[in-house]
């Protein structure tokens, strides 16, 4: 049986912009069944994101939908939940928007440990402006900004969350779709900072430029390289070179941002 | 009833008058001679039952301004002139997608750090072109501890109204002068809330012309589900490059301000009436050149004060009349020549237009203003 999505797209809003084989499609996919798994009542949604290929997600979906700035979208969503506690709140957008000009506000709403779930689509490079090098593009790789190769050393995004202090963190990647909408919905369900990093593809601008036959190669990459964590505590480091670890990374409970100010509230007015 | 009245500070007044237009949401990043509006309203908000946050920098705050507003909370942030430079691109976000908000600027001297704690007229230039691309603008610029409280209040009206960030701006002199002020009792000024869309849900469209000039905006978690971007789009907000919706757009949106500027443009005038030579001031230099305007007029001097509280849009008519009925304006600010570029390119030659500046850090005193009318008498 083949799963409803249109009722979650907005009417006469596809056929989308991404390229034929792009992985952003297939995360988009996974959000719209987390949602419909977590129920969540789609006028008190809002879904923020910043500027990229992947920030183009929301436009698409039928809720409250904010594309902002270059980098900025923690930071509006940040705005929204403070103001309006009771909405959910999700975020989504590219390895670049979030991690390089947005990386500021990145780690700080992982401190603050709001409750949102931010999704990003890290497809190591910049898809939109054709293909430059991002903080998450693999060291030695080509990018229209690095014809040499990249000198660069590289942000590993789950660990940059962990070590800001987001309570759930999460990795699975464009190969496991059944990943990624479980991740999201535990995410969602997770009351905090949930951080949901899905290794993607974006075989224009990158999987081109590193021999990367068709887009079948890279889902095989991600396939072959992703290592549940479970998995990876019986590896040893040399068996784990260049894999990634998938699955729940991190989950703790901590107080949340948007209830610790409502104890604010209370003593203000002297409750 | 007698009102309540206070000795307060500046920028105590401007989180006050906040509080009173029905401000629900704050965020901000401290930057000195603005911090108290953030600390007094870190006190205020949550007793209201509204909302402050300190962010990670300036640009964070102005995007976290514009995320409260589309719940419908009014919002506010609170900065200086290095603070608004960050909050550029934002600021012009919220132009092209039309969420009301109110930006505080309490101005200090100097590009980039300047002199943090010296007074400034130096970003009512930036208050209007402070962004990329073409856009409209509103700018108050109130002189006194009594009229901070007003024109916030103000400013939030004419946010809401008009859809549109909007700035005050005033210099470190008034934000941390102490004055005696008068509390307007609830009801007494008035409060303007954004107007609720017109439609249901299923018909809404942010950016419906048809609705009006000012399109009304729904909030976030009504029961409207709708888009918004800082991409051009058409009326129902999805993006479009389609030439006659992009032009249509952003003439509306520079038309809504140009259209009621005599709603918007508020001003007062000193004696004007038979003046020969105009001085035109805002800000606390505005009082330095009503007390040199006293002085002069004791000397049978026939001056007077021309005393703009919006300079953007630029109060163009009266100064236009009031150009071609004096022999000089003199225009006098905290700066090495900023409005005095609109006020001559509004004069049209009709008047000698001189400029009375000063950075150093030192209010523009009485005797350096009279003095300079002396000069062009
Ligand atoms: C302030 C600002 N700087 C730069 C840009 C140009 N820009 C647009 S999208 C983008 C990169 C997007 O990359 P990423 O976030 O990784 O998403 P992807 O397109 O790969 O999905 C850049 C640099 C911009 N829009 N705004
Ligand atoms: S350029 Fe890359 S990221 Fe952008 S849509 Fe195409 S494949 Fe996707």
């Amino acid at each position: 049986m083949s799963y409803d999505y249109e009722k979650s797209i907005r009417p006469g809003k596809l056929p989308h912009i991404w390229c034929p084989g792009c992985g952003h499609g297939i995360v988009m996919k996974g959000l719209i069944r987390a949602m419909d798994t977590c129920g969540l009542d789609r006028t008190n949604t809002a879904i923020v994101s910043g500027i990229g290929c992947a920030s183009r997600l929301p436009g698409y979906l039928d809720a409250c939908t904010l594309h902002t700035a270059h980098g900025r979208a923690a930071a509006f969503a940040t705005g929204v939940k403070m103001a309006k506690p009771s909405m959910n709140v999700i975020v989504c957008g590219g390895d670049g928007d979030g991690t390089a000009i947005g990386g500021n506000h990145f780690i700080h709403a992982c401190r603050r440990n709001i409750d949102m779930t931010y999704v990003v689509m890290n497809n190591f490079i910049y898809g939109m402006t054709g293909g430059q090098f991002s903080p998450c593009t693999p060291t030695g790789a080509k990018a229209s900004t690095t014809p040499y190769g990249n000198p660069d050393p590289v942000f590993d995004i789950s660990k940059l969350a962990i070590g800001a202090g987001a309570t759930f963190v999460a990795r699975t990647t464009a190969a496991h779709p059944r990943e990624i909408d479980k991740l999201i919905t535990m995410g969602i369900k997770h009351k905090g900072m949930a951080i949901i990093e899905v290794l993607d593809d974006c075989p224009t601008t990158y999987g081109r430029r590193n021999k990367f036959r068709s887009v079948v190669d890279m889902m095989k990459h991600l396939k072959a390289n992703a290592v549940p964590a479970v998995a990876a505590a019986k590896m040893t480091a040399e068996q784990l070179q260049g894999k990634f670890l998938t699955g729940v990374l991190f989950q703790e409970e901590r107080p949340e941002y948007t209830a610790q100010y409502a104890e604010v509230i209370k003593r203000a007015q002297g409750a | 009833m007698a009102k309540k009245v206070a000795l307060l500070q500046g920028n105590q007044a401007c989180a006050a008058g906040a509080i009173y237009a029905g401000a629900k949401f704050f965020a901000g990043y401290p930057i000195t001679p603005s911090t108290e509006v953030a600390e007094e309203l870190s006190n205020e908000l949550p007793k209201v039952g509204g909302s402050f946050i300190q962010m990670e920098d300036e640009i964070a705050a102005m995007a976290a301004v514009i995320g409260g507003s589309l719940t419908g909370a009014k919002s506010i942030t609170a900065t200086s002139g290095p603070g608004v430079s960050l909050k550029q691109e934002l600021i012009g976000y919220a132009c092209i997608a039309e969420v009301p908000c109110v930006i505080i600027n309490v101005m200090r001297g100097g590009p980039s750090t300047g002199m943090p704690t010296g007074p400034g007229q130096s970003d009512v230039m930036q208050a209007m072109w402070g962004t990329h691309g073409d856009h409209a603008a509103i700018a108050l610029v109130p002189s006194t501890v009594q009229e901070i409280f007003t024109e916030t209040v103000r400013a939030f009206n004419l946010a809401e109204k008009y859809r549109m960030p909007v700035q005050v701006l005033f210099d470190e002199i008034v934000g941390h002068m102490r004055e005696r002020i008068e509390f307007p009792e609830p009801g007494e000024l008035e409060v303007i809330d954004r107007a609720a869309p017109t439609v249901g849900p299923a018909e809404y469209k942010p950016y419906d012309a048809t609705k009006g000039q000012v399109p009304p905006l729904a909030a976030f978690g009504s029961g409207y589900k709708f888009h918004v971007t800082g991409l051009n789009k058409a009326a129902d907000g999805f993006p479009t490059t389609k030439a006659e919706y992009v032009d249509a757009e952003e003439r509306r949106q520079i038309n809504k301000v140009k259209d009621n500027a005599d709603d918007i443009v508020k001003f007062e005038e000193y004696l004007t009436e038979d003046a020969e030579v105009v001085i035109w001031a805002y800000g606390s230099t505005a009082r330095s050149a009503r007390y040199a305007v006293n002085e002069l007029r004791k000397e049978g001097v026939k001056v007077g004060l021309f005393r703009p509280l919006t300079i953007w849009p630029f109060p163009e008519k009266r100064t236009f009349e009031l150009a071609k009925q004096c022999k000089a304006i003199v225009v006098a600010e905290m700066n090495l020549g900023q409005m005095v570029l609109e006020v001559e390119r509004v004069a049209k030659g009709n008047c000698v237009v001189v400029h009375e500046g000063r950075v150093d850090g030192e209010p523009i005193n009485p005797g350096q203003i009279a003095a300079k009318v002396k000069e062009v008498l």
